[in-house]
């Protein structure tokens, strides 16, 4: 009987045309293999979003306040959904810094100085221009300057990592300090806007030189091209020779060199786009919002992006929507401390939960035998 | 510009006994983790809430010292939960080190936010300057207790490694896991209790910031000392000893910004403020090599390549 039953199933669910049935279950086979990566961080952040529930509890807060506060301060208007959109351009820009450089191996998390430097280096060289060009070639010269000094601050990491075996993880956060430190003395010093007697600023570049907002809308430009670049970057690392090799290079070094890979150059030219990334977030920060570069440059967007990227699985596409996702975390965090009287390191406390509950949860892959199509002589 | 000079070499003296107390502690803890060959980055975050935590009970106790010892649980708290994490498979102890640094420095300013304003009792100096009259001598002479204990921590680490069953362990556990295993070690159990010994120094690290220099708790106090402490030990070549040494070189560097500024030189300040970072790194560039791995590695260390 049972050997009846076996050899009954084959013919039975096998239709007429097998050339499509095979095509469909091999999509169906794929997209539940695939499934698992995006299964997996959800219920990651289910799991975090009940841990700060707890905590929310043990301090005498009410976690239903508090997700409606993110939904009202971060989604639930039009006002708020653009405040959100306008922050996440800054995560989705300093997560490709983290991304790209992840797919090669490397943990490089000096998004947040390449930020800083990079809009420093832009509102500065605006200064001698202002008055002297119109504004649309200054912008572009602010912008090409803000990626340029970004790519050499991460890509003296990479340098590093390559020539001299220096981890890129310790040395690309050093990087991020010694960047704050060149904007603060400069900004504390020669570049000061001695008029302005709060804050210690460059000179301000002035409305006639701010960058529009995209028509319709009240986000600034930033984010349309933090998303043209997430997809062009994915392009780039899975549709070109260069992806090709840079995750050779990422998945066996040895490999790689045995191959003949210019693997220096790959790691210089992932870390130099990673910069440029973060130095372009760091020119819209000053271009259309702040106006001039100040230590409000180091809002943390670099180490948000940190934890974007490990979300997003360090992929591309996939930072857009979670960067909009703490983007409105980011957003409602004023809400949060003026409404539920909590300090603003609450939205730090939750992102380190999520980030640590993520990690954990990598554990999980490959133990769901769901995700599985690994029964003996059913691969294609 | 004789005595200017004399000040400022005094200053530095003082300054780098102060600055170096604290990467003192953050080392050592560091060294005790990577001696069993796991590294940890969240560190910096520990130091944060090693301070916070220490000012708080320091606060409430009236008791600096019932603040050191909270600030060391805390932080082997905090290495305790890095090391058990790090123990299931798949998971990456750096990005680990990332999201703890993330974690403990948002939980040290989530509960220390009402602990910026009042005025906790600090840590006692020990005055060894009496014997001179020079006011700049003996106030670089008031030595904080902690800086002789953690000389006296390092030496009694380097003498466990080196003499005790214990110390045997964790080089075992550190150079090589299967070697351990075949001695029917735990090697997790060892890295676990390693990594919570380590945030426990770390943690003591951070206390002595917020009691004694600069002797309070704000949300800027810690600025990469715990990330500078991993680059230290690589330096160090996991020694005690040689992390004490080191520690007071970065204490020196650290210590030439508030310096220059005691003779009145404010110009550069921001760029002094920085010099502790750079020679970080240069001396990452220094030691490091692309061909080869450090001298007197754990061989199981996997970020230090």
């Amino acid at each position: 009987m049972p050997e009846g039953a076996t050899a009954a199933t084959p013919i039975s669910t096998s239709p007429t045309t097998p050339a499509a049935d095979s095509a469909i279950a091999d999509f169906l086979r794929r997209l539940r293999r695939n499934s698992e990566y995006f299964a997996i961080p959800v219920f990651a952040l289910v799991i975090a979003a009940l841990l700060f529930s707890l905590f929310l509890l043990a301090i005498g807060r009410s976690p239903g306040d508090f997700a409606s506060y993110v939904w009202r301060g971060g989604f639930g208007t039009s006002f708020s959904l653009q405040n959100t959109l306008q922050r996440s351009a800054p995560l989705i820009l300093t997560a490709l810094a983290v991304a790209i450089p992840a797919r090669i191996g490397l943990i490089m998390i000096g998004g947040e100085g390449a930020l800083v430097l990079g809009g420093f280096a832009a509102a500065a060289a605006a200064i001698p221009l202002i008055g002297v060009l119109p504004p649309i070639p200054t912008l572009i010269i602010m912008f090409v300057i803000a990626a340029f000094v970004g790519a050499v601050w991460v890509g003296i990491a990479g340098y590093l990592r390559y020539a001299r075996g220096v981890n890129e993880t310790i040395s690309s956060l050093l990087l991020t300090y010694i960047g704050i430190a060149i904007m603060n003395f400069f900004v504390e010093g020669a570049l000061r806007d001695i008029t302005n007697p709060n804050k210690p600023s460059t000179k301000p570049i002035g409305d006639a030189y701010m960058i529009g907002k995209i028509p319709g809308t009240e986000v600034h430009w930033g984010f349309a091209v933090g998303v043209i670049l997430a997809v062009l970057l994915h392009l780039l690392m899975t549709r070109t020779t260069f992806g090709f090799a840079a995750r050779v290079t990422g998945g066996n070094f040895r490999a790689a060199l045995a191959q003949g890979l210019p693997v220096g150059k790959i790691i210089v030219a992932c870390s130099m786009i990673a910069g440029s990334c973060a130095g372009i977030a760091g020119f819209y920060e000053v271009a259309a919002i702040q106006g001039r570069a100040n230590a409000s440059l180091a809002a943390g967007y670099g180490f948000t992006g940190i934890l974007v990227s490990f979300l997003a699985r360090h992929n591309p596409i996939a930072i857009v929507p979670v960067a909009i996702l703490f983007g409105g975390l980011v957003a409602s965090g004023g809400l949060i401390q003026r409404r539920m009287d909590l300090p603003d390191a609450t939205v730090l406390v939750l992102q380190g939960l999520i980030f640590i509950v993520l990690l954990v949860s990598e554990t999980l892959y490959g133990r769901f035998s769901f995700f599985r199509d690994d029964k003996a002589g059913e691969r294609k | 510009m004789n005595s200017a000079f004399a000040i400022v070499i005094i200053a530095m003296l003082g300054g780098a006994i102060r600055v170096s107390t604290p990467f003192m502690f953050v080392a050592l803890g560091e060294c005790l983790t990577e001696k069993s060959g796991r590294v940890n980055l969240g560190q910096e975050g520990t130091m944060v809430l090693g301070a916070m935590v220490a000012y708080a009970v320091s606060y409430h106790t009236n008791s600096p010292w019932a603040g050191v010892l909270a600030s060391g649980l805390a932080g082997a708290v905090l290495g305790g939960m890095h090391g058990a994490i790090c123990r299931l498979p798949r998971v990456n102890d750096v990005a680990v080190g990332i999201a703890m640094m993330l974690f403990g420095t948002g939980v040290a300013f989530f509960f220390g936010k009402p602990y910026i304003q009042p005025t906790a009792p600090r840590l006692d100096s020990i005055p060894f300057g009496n014997f001179t009259s020079i006011a700049d001598l003996r106030n670089a002479l008031d030595i904080n207790p902690l800086f002789f204990i953690g000389i006296a921590v390092a030496l009694g680490m380097a003498w466990t490694f080196r003499n005790t069953r214990w110390g045997l362990i964790v080089r075992t556990v550190g150079d090589s896991a299967p070697a351990a295993l075949a001695m029917g070690l735990s090697v997790d159990l060892v890295r676990f209790l390693c990594t919570a010994g380590g945030g426990f120094l770390a943690g003591i690290g951070g206390a002595f910031l917020s009691l004694s220099y600069p002797g309070s708790w704000n949300q800027g106090l810690s600025s990469g000392q715990g990330l500078m402490a991993v680059a230290l030990v690589i330096f160090a070549r996991w020694s005690p000893v040689r992390c004490v040494l080191a520690a007071l070189l970065f204490g020196g560097a650290g210590a030439i910004g508030p310096a220059l500024q005691s003779v009145g030189i404010t110009q550069g300040y921001y760029f002094f403020n920085a010099a502790p970072y750079i020679l970080t790194l240069v001396i990452m560039i220094a030691t490091s090599s692309a061909t080869r791995s450090a001298r007197d590695m754990p061989g199981e260390l996997s970020m230090v390549k």
